[in-house]
């Protein structure tokens, strides 16, 4: 059996080499990982001047809470903004890479970054990782031409909509919205219809809990509402302070700040270039 | 009788012949049932199609049927089965009213009789492809309880089957409170029916609201409900980015 060279083309298209293998896998039962629904609700709605992006703050893994305030919310421009649910490692390093190259574009075009742009860089990176990437995203900002939403599948296809939810609290977020949303709200219903949407997952949703965090896009302003809602505050405190165990003897009592004090001076030697 | 020389197929615990009459798999299906308790009794909504997989087969199917003087049953999942638990019930009604003793069973002892008929076939590996619920006033005391097909049942202030439990409950969760009117019930239904008709694929525009109390059982005529299809970005979807729909 001769081994031949695979030449492959410099850039683009794609590799087949290991479809034989993998159909071979399948035939032996080892089935491929499924895209999973990680726990998450968030939301995005277009209202009277602008956009709304909603999500809640849980991070899971598997069925622990591992992280039970983090950020959804993820920066992509000045006037987008963008909620991730799926895979965190995911979620964060697409926004994070896109939203570098849309600094770049900034830069070398001198104008406002558009969500067509962030959506197009978003879908066609998806979209060559052929679902592998799993990162479930709501896109939503202003730019010249208007407030846009985008739904933003692993898989690369996107949707234009008024309202949007993603996560597996979604079902729940969207009975919200099907059933209160209408066009022309003002920013105060907006707000108050994304954070029913987004406690509907917090509290219907095993996936999905802690906190809301709300972000308000418009034209040329944007708000970003860190722990807008804390509806899960801790409710139970022990009335009792820390005791030794079983009436230690006290012997030396001694209280060390964690933060030390440091004294500045201004005629240090410059720092080391 | 000689056991060694019998053989068993491999996969199967029970006898050679209980292959070809368990329950594998739904053939026609109805989708989700809603149910609330409001101010004088039940308030219970289901829509009339039946699908063979992913046709939408049969559209006047009525998901929702009284039971004796006292109760109000409906199911979502296989039809066939279904018409199956109504011949349960008629018997059970039956031999009830034979007793001719004044006393007629209510919801509790319905929704416990199903119970039972559900969990025993479940555990005969041959189960009763549905998710029942079961609703009804006896003396005054509202009822409303539910059974999936496994036989996990319990009572509540408002239930759904199916795709309800992830559309509708958590409207019901904010919405519902007690001694709601009939008017309130009503609506906060039909909210929930809408979404539900949205949201869902095999769900039609084609519904019955049927209520309970101390006095009888009210089926409603079928109807549909109003949508609404004219938010501006339906109109031009990809007029911000060109390859969207």
């Amino acid at each position: 059996m001769s081994k031949a060279v695979v030449e492959l083309p410099p850039k683009g298209g794609f590799n087949f080499d290991l479809c034989r293998r993998n159909e071979m896998l399948l035939k032996k039962g080892a089935s491929p990982p499924s895209f999973r629904k990680t726990g998450t609700t968030i939301v995005g709605l277009i209202y009277q001047e602008g956009v709304i992006l909603g999500a809640d703050t849980r991070a899971t893994a598997g069925s622990i809470v591992c992280d039970k305030n983090c950020e959804k919310i993820h920066y992509m421009a000045p006037n987008i903004y963008c909620c991730g649910a799926g895979t965190a490692a995911d979620t964060e390093a697409v926004t994070d890479m896109v939203s570098s190259q849309l600094q770049l574009h900034r830069y070398h075009t001198s104008r406002e970054s558009r969500v067509a742009t962030a959506l197009t860089l978003l879908k066609s990176h998806l979209f060559n990782y052929q679902g592998y990437v799993q990162a479930a995203l709501v896109l939503g900002g202003v730019d010249v031409t208007g407030p846009h939403l985008h739904m933003i599948y692993p898989h690369g296809s996107t949707d234009a909509l008024p309202f949007a939810t993603m996560g597996s609290g979604s079902l729940a977020a969207m009975a919200v919205f099907e059933s209160k949303y209408c066009e022309g709200l003002n920013k105060e219903e907006g707000i108050n219809l994304v954070c029913e949407a987004i406690c509907a997952g917090i509290f219907n949703d095993l996936g999905s809990g802690s906190n809301v965090d709300i972000c308000v896009i418009t034209k040329g302003h944007k708000e970003y509402l860190r722990n807008y809602r804390v509806p899960n505050t801790r409710a139970h405190f022990s009335s009792k302070e820390f005791t030794f165990p079983k009436k230690t003897e006290v012997l030396l009592t001694k209280i060390v700040p964690l933060r030390e004090k440091i004294e500045v001076t201004e005629d240090g030697d410059a720092m080391e270039e | 009788m000689n056991f060694m020389a019998s053989k068993q197929p491999e996969n199967s615990l029970l006898g050679p012949e209980a292959d070809s009459q368990r329950t594998l798999y739904p053939y026609v299906t109805g989708t989700s049932v809603v149910a609330l308790k409001y101010k004088d009794g039940i308030l219970m909504a289901a829509d009339m199609g039946g699908s063979y997989g992913s046709t939408l087969r049969y559209k006047s199917v009525e998901r929702m049927k009284s039971i004796g003087k006292h109760s109000l049953l409906g199911a979502s999942g296989e039809i066939s089965d279904f018409q199956e638990i109504l011949r349960y019930l008629d018997e059970l009604i039956l031999y009830d009213n034979m007793w001719d003793d004044g006393n007629s069973l209510g919801p509790k002892e319905v929704h416990n009789y199903l119970t039972r008929v559900m969990y025993n076939r479940r555990n005969k590996f041959n189960p009763l492809w549905n998710s029942l619920v079961l609703g009804g006033v006896k003396n005054g005391q509202k009822y409303l309880g539910t059974v999936s097909m496994i036989g996990v049942n319990f009572e509540d202030n408002h239930v759904a089957t199916g795709f309800g439990n992830h559309l509708a409950r958590p409207i019901l969760r904010q919405e519902w409170h007690e001694n709601l009117s009939y008017e309130d019930g009503v609506r906060l239904l039909e909210k929930c029916m809408r979404v539900l008709l949205y949201r869902d694929r095999s769900a039609i525009n084609k519904l019955q609201i049927a209520k309970i109390t101390e006095e009888g059982t009210t089926i409603s005529r079928p109807y549909s409900l109003k949508t609404y299809w004219e938010f501006s970005a339906f109109a031009n979807p990809a007029q911000g980015a060109v390859g969207t729909w």
